[in-house]
């Protein structure tokens, strides 16, 4: 899996900044300003913060995940390559006559299906959470910001990107502000001196 | 002990607390990134060094073992099976404690759980390197230790799928490879944490790149969360599943002693029972080494230890129920079988055994030896030591007098035997220091998330009783269960 690209607009370009970055003090403000920017009507934006809090989803108004449907194809594809192998081994490719028994065993199929259906669900778990978070994705503006370093520490922010339809630098950073931000400053779309990495997320 | 809170009563009102001594988020995650920051100390290379050496010894004993062959172990003509399947099952038995406490107790809700399931999933990953071992060196020829897999080769053969022998390798390595998925799932949170907080460049880069430039977006944990969830329950079906496939190979055969359909139930109930025994010793000593003892609680350790006597139990049933189907049956063979096991010339091993495993446990009865570091601590010893003799047993006694008098023997270990025993412990114990010095300990964003303060509803389910129910305003729905549940 390469590294995988933002989900920044062709025309990045013109943006100064990837967007606003807010520091909030606790789990509840959290959610309440979640509430607050799902229902202000913002689209582009995200709540990062350095454990899952419990139901931010629907405070953010997001969709539950699909990946239980990805895990189910794998899984299902995991055990049914595994039964089709052993069958296979058994029928065709190595038919050994064991004790008077019929070649197509199926009960004895079980336990070999079973884990191999197992791993293709599991595989699909992890793979398919990668593949919908986009990881690994090495490099992220958010990375500028030397107050994100708290995202895997204590703090708790939300980011409004700039390319949401009702972004704008001045009202938006107000509008976080009001909700209760313990901080909030712009974040860089570009290093202002672009000679490697800006430090942060290695 | 006596420094921490006691938190192991529950309270007349609410519940008692996971971890205590007033833990915020910051100072979690400094309690826990320190032991992987600082300068190594003196204590970790006393346990670190004479671990390497046991893992020497390891290498030297198999070194050995692919020049000279399986003459160099005890084994003899009605014991075919000696300490390399004893290690085998007991190894994979110390694993399925990790999963346990990474995925049953999670699927159940059981939050205390998050402050060892990162340790306890660290160790059955090197339990099961452990394990994997013992298969691969005991065929002899090792060469073709591939045949055991279903590859295409110049033979035109194929392994005999209807066999429990094959089951195992698939059951085995499955379970490892899901294992080793599992723990770093759980891992990239905490990666990224000492990412986050390195001060040189090579730390950067390192754990940056095993972090995968996760940032703690929600709509990352949304997938994340559920893919973790459905490994759980991937991981519960799957454990339940290994140690019965392991118990398969000794019940499809037809040996008396080992022909008995109650194998399976009885072999995960002891793999979980020695495999919390081995959590128990690691964590007594990792609480110590690294100060966390506020982290890992009294309460936790008084958890383990009722679930060391429930499994206990279980086990000692599986004991007596062996000798009463023994005696039911009217089967000569099998009641010779047990008669032999309990009064023949493996006796003191079958009474070790029982003396470890069925007496040991009980005394968890009595609250004071619970909450007892010390006897936690050489239970814990015992219980290794017992469930490793059931092993014993089950191969060596069953083996050792089978169906005609004339092919009886006595199996007696030699040198090279125990060096592969020690040697195993080696290489778990140099994966596990090493695990202890480089990667956190303790799952630090899963335990934030057992704080009272990242419930995002703390303190409304009070406003709502006092109010008199809901009125409507701004409090979404229930309160999800309080942060300090469990």
């Amino acid at each position: 899996m390469g590294l995988m690209q933002l989900d920044v607009p062709e025309a990045s370009g013109g943006y100064r900044h990837y967007g606003v970055l807010a520091r909030f003090r606790t789990a509840k403000e959290l959610y309440r300003a979640c509430e607050a920017v799902r229902d202000a009507g913002y689209s582009k934006w995200d709540a990062l913060t350095p454990f899952p809090v419990h139901g931010l989803e629907k405070a953010m108004g997001l969709k539950p995940s699909k990946l239980p449907f990805v895990v189910l194809a794998t899984g299902l594809g995991g055990a049914g390559l595994g039964f089709g192998l052993q069958s296979w081994v058994h029928i065709m490719a190595y038919p050994l006559v064991i004790s008077g028994k019929p070649l197509f065993t199926w009960p004895a199929f079980v336990p070999v299906t079973f884990e191999l259906g197992v791993l293709g669900a599991a595989l699909g778990a992890v793979l398919g959470m990668f593949a919908f978070n986009k990881l690994p994705t090495y490099h992220h503006p958010l990375f500028r910001s030397p107050n994100f370093a708290r995202v895997t520490d204590d703090g708790l922010f939300i980011a409004i990107e700039a390319w949401d339809p009702k972004y704008d630098d001045e009202d938006t950073a107000e509008f976080l502000s009001g909700l209760g931000a313990a901080e909030v400053e712009h974040v860089p779309i570009e290093d202002p001196a672009d000679d490697g990495d800006g430090g942060g997320g290695a | 002990m006596a420094q921490s809170q006691d938190n192991t009563h529950e309270p007349v009102a609410g519940r008692a607390p996971l971890i205590v001594g007033g833990y915020d988020f910051r100072s979690l995650t400094e309690a826990v990134a320190e032991p992987v920051e600082r300068k190594t100390p003196i204590g970790w290379w006393l346990f670190f060094l004479p671990s390497l050496a046991m893992l020497g010894l390891f290498g030297v004993s198999i070194g050995w073992l692919f020049w000279e062959g399986t003459g160099i172990w005890g084994l003899n003509n009605p014991v075919n099976w000696g300490f390399a399947i004893v290690n085998f099952v007991f190894w994979v038995g110390i694993g399925h404690a990790g999963t346990l406490i990474s995925a049953i107790l999670f699927l159940f809700r059981q939050k205390w759980r998050t402050s060892i399931n990162r340790a306890a999933e660290a160790m059955t990953i090197f339990a099961v390197m452990c394990a994997l071992v013992f298969p691969g060196i005991h065929v002899g020829r090792v060469w073709v230790a591939y045949w055991m897999f279903p590859l295409p080769n110049q033979m035109d053969m194929w392994p005999n799928f209807r066999s429990p022998l094959i089951w195992d390798v698939f059951a085995v390595s499955i379970y490892g490879t899901v294992s080793l998925m599992f723990w770093y799932v759980g891992l990239i949170p905490d990666l990224a944490t000492i990412r986050d907080r390195a001060k040189t460049r090579i730390r950067q880069i390192v754990y940056g790149v095993f972090a995968l430039g996760w940032r703690g977006s929600h709509r990352n944990w949304l997938h994340y969360e559920r893919a973790y969830l459905m490994l759980a329950g991937l991981a519960t079906p799957l454990v339940l599943s290994v140690h019965s496939v392991v118990s398969m190979d000794f019940a499809t055969a037809q040996l008396p002693g080992w022909h008995t359909t109650i194998f399976p139930p009885y072999f995960v109930a002891g793999a979980i029972f020695s495999g919390f025994a081995m959590v128990m010793t690691l964590m007594l000593i990792c609480r110590v080494v690294f100060k966390m003892e506020d982290i890992i609680t009294m309460r936790h350790l008084e958890n383990m230890a009722k679930i060391m006597l429930l499994t206990g139990c279980m086990v000692g049933y599986a004991y007596g129920i062996e000798m009463f189907i023994a005696w039911y049956s009217g089967n000569p063979y099998e009641q010779f079988a047990f008669a032999n096991r309990a009064l023949g010339p493996y006796a003191w091993a079958y009474w070790i055994m029982v003396s470890c495993n069925v007496i040991t446990p009980q005394l968890f009865w009595i609250k004071k030896m619970r909450n007892h570091i010390g006897w936690l601590f050489i239970s814990s010893i015992l219980i290794n030591i017992g469930m490793w003799f059931e092993r014993f047993v089950i191969v060596t006694s069953s083996l050792h007098r089978d169906f005609l008098p004339a092919n009886w023997d006595y199996y007696q270990a030699t040198f090279w035997d125990f060096a592969s025993l020690i040697g195993s412990f080696g290489l778990f114990f140099t994966m596990f220091c090493l695990f202890a010095r480089f990667l956190p300990l303790v799952a630090t964003a899963e335990v934030k998330t057992v704080l009272p303060e990242a419930d995002p509803h703390q303190g409304e389910e009070l406003v709502r009783v006092v109010r008199g129910g809901g009125d409507g305003e701004a409090v979404p729905q229930a309160a999800p269960a309080g942060g300090g549940g469990a």
